[in-house]
């Protein structure tokens, strides 16, 4: 218990003085967060109820927009705001700002847990692949749906009023806007997992069909899952909105083939099915892609896809599940049967 | 007695091929009944459409009076009508303790109950009935890792977990070492007598079916050809012939 506590402690001073101690690094180290909450959210269903989504990143974007509409609404006529395209002037009080950021946050993130049941219901008879593909096609035409509807600016995307204080400030910020997302969402899951509730979307991840058999609601439990992780990733979507100040639907927002692939991949690097893995893997993930980004440039996508490629091949269980393997004790696993002593099978 | 399952007239087919064809049987509360018949004489077929696993062509199925033959299979279960699988399926990265505890009633909690953990009530259950089935020494392991005849008794052990009226057995004693086939039927029989389940079981192995059931149903092609008490089974004409492959 001492060590686990000091670890803890540790992590936690040093995720309050991060920012200080690395001030170049407050926007990236931001962004590690973000990675932390999407792949954690993306376990949720992919690695813990064995439904791996393609298509998360849909309540990414939605929670922008969502955010970004509250916060003009606040102030302006939307359809005004975005019909002028950039050249009107609407100034925004230091009240109206963050007003609109944390009810953005807050109807971003409900918003997206009634977007995640309601395509849930439709998309949650499909199995395996299939879900996959039907999660990323979900993802795909909102992204085109959006940057078509002039209301919300269209392909041009939504300009956000700037931090009305020091810049440097704002980015501290959003660093803790992030790392508090970030925090409540792992102490939540940590709790999560070790309720009924997370024992019954194992058992939808280990046999649907023996958990329907033995009376589970399935449905229930998978679109409740959802909701909850859409929830997260609405709100972290928020953030980024107010952080980025200007974003556009297809590349930045309802981005399937960046941050929509990266949360799965951050996940399976770290290992899937875990708490710690998708952090792990989070973590691991930015700084590989920051690297290979500064000094490969060019072919950073190749190097990329070789590290996909490597986890997938080599590293089934990711960082977290290849130690799990080796060093069982550490994370009190149930044994295999071969190691049990006096163990002869009928 | 009164009956518990009544199944009337019930045809399945897929495709070209006829599985059942207006069989009707019942069950009566308290007993064990057994289902016995050639291999591809559709026992699993009428397993699978009494459990609500698929839709049936015609015909009506009754459980404690009400008609389940359009309810999904999930509903069915939290009426308290269980099956267990030929091959069998238990939650393999679980341990046994896990798999014990996630079978619980689902019928008697409501959603928020989800968002609790279990207490000693339930984890003193879920050892005594691992202790049943002789599993208790191994709770801690994956299930996974089980052996299929361990594999089977858990699921056995999850399906009592659950509190059935009554349990529809698929061949309970295929792939089970010979020697503890004698212990399973002493299960099969206590946990009938002593928790009240009504079972109802496939079975091929005929010892076992004819120690153990009070009345037998025999298919053969999918139509129901004989029942009776086990010893009017065993002198059945049909029945023998049936199984040596005479029809």
């Amino acid at each position: 218990m001492g060590k686990r506590a000091v670890f803890y402690l540790a992590l936690v001073i040093f995720m309050l003085v991060a920012p200080f101690i690395f001030p170049v690094f407050k926007t990236q180290l931001a962004t590690v967060w973000l990675m932390i909450i999407v792949a954690l959210t993306w376990d949720m269903t992919g690695g813990q109820m064995g439904y791996n989504s393609l298509g998360n990143i849909t309540f990414y974007g939605t929670g922008m927009y969502v955010a970004a509409v509250v916060a003009i609404a606040l102030a302006y006529d939307v359809g005004e705001y975005t019909g002028s395209s950039g050249g009107g002037i609407y100034k925004f009080t230091e009240g109206q700002y963050f007003a609109g950021m944390f009810l953005g946050m807050l109807a971003a993130g409900l918003f997206c847990s009634v977007v995640a049941v309601v395509i849930g219901y439709i998309t949650f008879g499909l199995r395996g692949p299939y879900f996959a593909i039907g999660t990323l096609g979900v993802a795909i035409a909102a992204g085109e749906l959006v940057s078509n509807w002039e209301w919300v600016g269209g392909g041009q995307g939504i300009a956000l009023p700037v931090y009305p204080g020091d810049f440097d400030d704002g980015k501290v910020l959003f660093y803790f806007l992030f790392a508090a997302t970030g925090t409540v969402l792992f102490l939540f899951l940590k709790w999560l997992y070790t309720t009924r509730f997370g024992a019954a979307i194992n058992a939808i991840r280990d046999d649907e069909e023996k958990a329907e058999a033995m009376g589970i609601h399935t449905l229930q439990y998978k679109l409740a899952t959802w909701a909850m992780a859409a929830f997260f990733v609405g709100v972290a979507g928020a953030i980024s909105a107010f952080q980025l100040i200007h974003f556009e639907p297809l590349e930045t927002a309802y981005q399937t083939i960046n941050l929509g692939i990266f949360m799965v991949v951050c996940a399976l690097l770290g290992g899937k099915g875990t708490l710690w893995g998708p952090v792990v893997g989070a973590i691991l993930f930015h700084v590989f892609k920051e690297v290979t980004w500064t000094y490969l440039l060019g072919w950073q996508w190749v190097a990329l896809g070789a590290l996909i490629v490597v986890t997938v091949v080599y590293f089934e269980g990711g960082v977290v599940g290849w130690l799990m393997e080796r060093k069982p004790h550490w994370f009190s696993l149930p044994a295999k049967a071969g190691e049990a002593a006096g163990d002869d099978p009928p | 007695m009164s009956a518990i399952i009544e199944v009337n007239d019930v045809s399945k087919s897929f495709g070209g091929v006829v599985a059942n064809t207006g069989i009707s049987l019942s069950v009566e509360r308290g007993t064990i009944t057994g289902l016995i018949g050639p291999n591809g004489s559709g026992k699993t077929t009428l397993f699978n459409s009494i459990v609500g696993y698929h839709p049936i062509d015609s015909g009506s199925i009754l459980f404690e009076g009400r008609e389940i033959s359009t309810l999904p299979v999930q509903r069915i279960a939290r009426l308290g009508l269980l099956r267990t699988f030929q091959q069998t399926r238990i939650y393999g990265q679980m341990s046994g303790i896990d798999n014990m505890l996630i079978s619980l009633p689902h019928r008697k909690m409501r959603f928020a109950d989800a968002f609790g953990r279990n207490g000693s009530e339930e984890y003193e259950r879920a050892e005594v009935l691992l202790e049943f089935v002789g599993l208790y020494q191994k709770r801690f392991l994956r299930a996974g890792s089980l052996s299929f005849g361990q594999q089977k008794l858990l699921e056995f052990a999850m399906a009592l977990m659950n509190e059935p009226t009554s349990l529809l057995l698929d061949e309970p004693t295929a792939g089970i070492n010979p020697t503890l086939i004698n212990g399973l039927i002493d299960r099969l029989q206590r946990a009938n007598k002593e928790f009240g389940i009504t079972l109802f079981v496939i079975e091929h192995n005929m010892r076992v079916i004819m120690n153990m059931a009070d009345h037998i149903y025999c298919l053969a092609h999918g139509q129901l050809l004989a029942q009776g008490s086990p010893a009017d089974i065993q002198s059945d004409q049909r029945v023998i012939d049936a199984y040596l492959g005479a029809h």
